[in-house]
């Protein structure tokens, strides 16, 4: 694999403002695979990403399977938004994707947030997203480093060789 | 493909640095491998190298995650060990192929 060793990446910071399985997922899985690589990674969960780091939350995410319109039945059969709909649904498919996952070793979020952090990555929330939905510091995974105003982080995000990801 | 000389031994070794025939390892190999990597092999560093050696002998797929659960070292412990690169430089040193997995 050719790597680019004249600017290196130093510095990875995440940005997860949805709660789907596949949105805070990919912030995960970039997240630690940073970390993975000596690469220093912070995660700013907002909106509804903020799922992902409450602890009432953090385990029953799920994917939509209406308006998705990736959404297929196993063996690539169509998957007709109206069955979406029905009770159940939503809940047996993503447990199904968790299930898949767990195969590939990829445990659940709160398993997977602890990998990152202790490979030295930090998670933040974001203060605005938290008020809007009212929660507090405690309702928030005990790692969780700190709640910040966007300015914060921001001011973490500098330095030569750092990007910013919005997932 | 490159040969590299390793402790005194002539060993096949690819682009990265990582060897291509598990069953050229021994342990003074693995020391000069990890020194590379700026790191200083101890027991408990070649304890995870069987694990890993062992694991990619049965053909199971290395993660993190799975090294973690061995009941060697857990995860914050690994990074101890392998500090800027757990999976990766772990595997160079245990002399098996650079792990294809994304956790």
């Amino acid at each position: 694999m050719a790597t680019n060793n004249e600017n290196p990446l130093k510095k990875v910071c995440i940005i997860c403002a949805k709660g789907t399985i596949e949105d805070v997922y990919a912030t995960l899985v970039m997240a630690n695979g940073a970390v993975m690589e000596g690469i220093e990674a912070k995660v700013f969960f907002t909106f509804f990403g903020l799922d992902a780091i409450t602890k009432k939350q953090m385990n029953k995410i799920k994917t939509a399977t209406v308006g998705n319109p990736a959404m297929r039945a196993p063996g690539g059969l169509p998957f007709p938004s109206i069955l979406g709909m029905l009770p159940g649904v939503e809940a047996g498919v993503s447990a199904m994707m968790k299930s898949q996952m767990y195969k590939l070793d990829i445990p659940p979020v709160d398993e997977f947030l602890e990998m990152i952090t202790a490979g030295g990555g930090e998670i933040y929330a974001c203060k605005l997203a938290m008020d809007m939905f009212k929660l507090e510091k405690e309702d928030l995974w005990d790692e969780v480093k700190d709640v910040l105003t966007v300015g914060d982080f921001y001011g973490m995000c500098g330095g030569e060789g750092t990007q910013i990801i919005f997932t | 493909m490159a040969q590299k000389t390793i402790a005194g031994q002539t060993v096949e070794v690819n682009d990265e640095g990582y060897m291509v025939d598990a069953s050229q390892w021994n342990k003074e190999i693995a020391a000069e491998l990890a020194k590379e990597d700026g790191i200083e092999l101890t027991d408990k560093h070649y304890e995870v190298l069987e694990f890993l050696r062992d694991s990619n002998e049965k053909g199971v797929t290395l993660t993190i995650r799975r090294v973690g659960k061995s009941g060697i070292v857990d995860i914050k412990g690994l990074y101890k060990l392998f500090p800027g690169g757990p999976l990766k430089y772990s595997s160079k040193a245990a002399g098996i192929p650079k792990p294809a997995s994304c956790v």
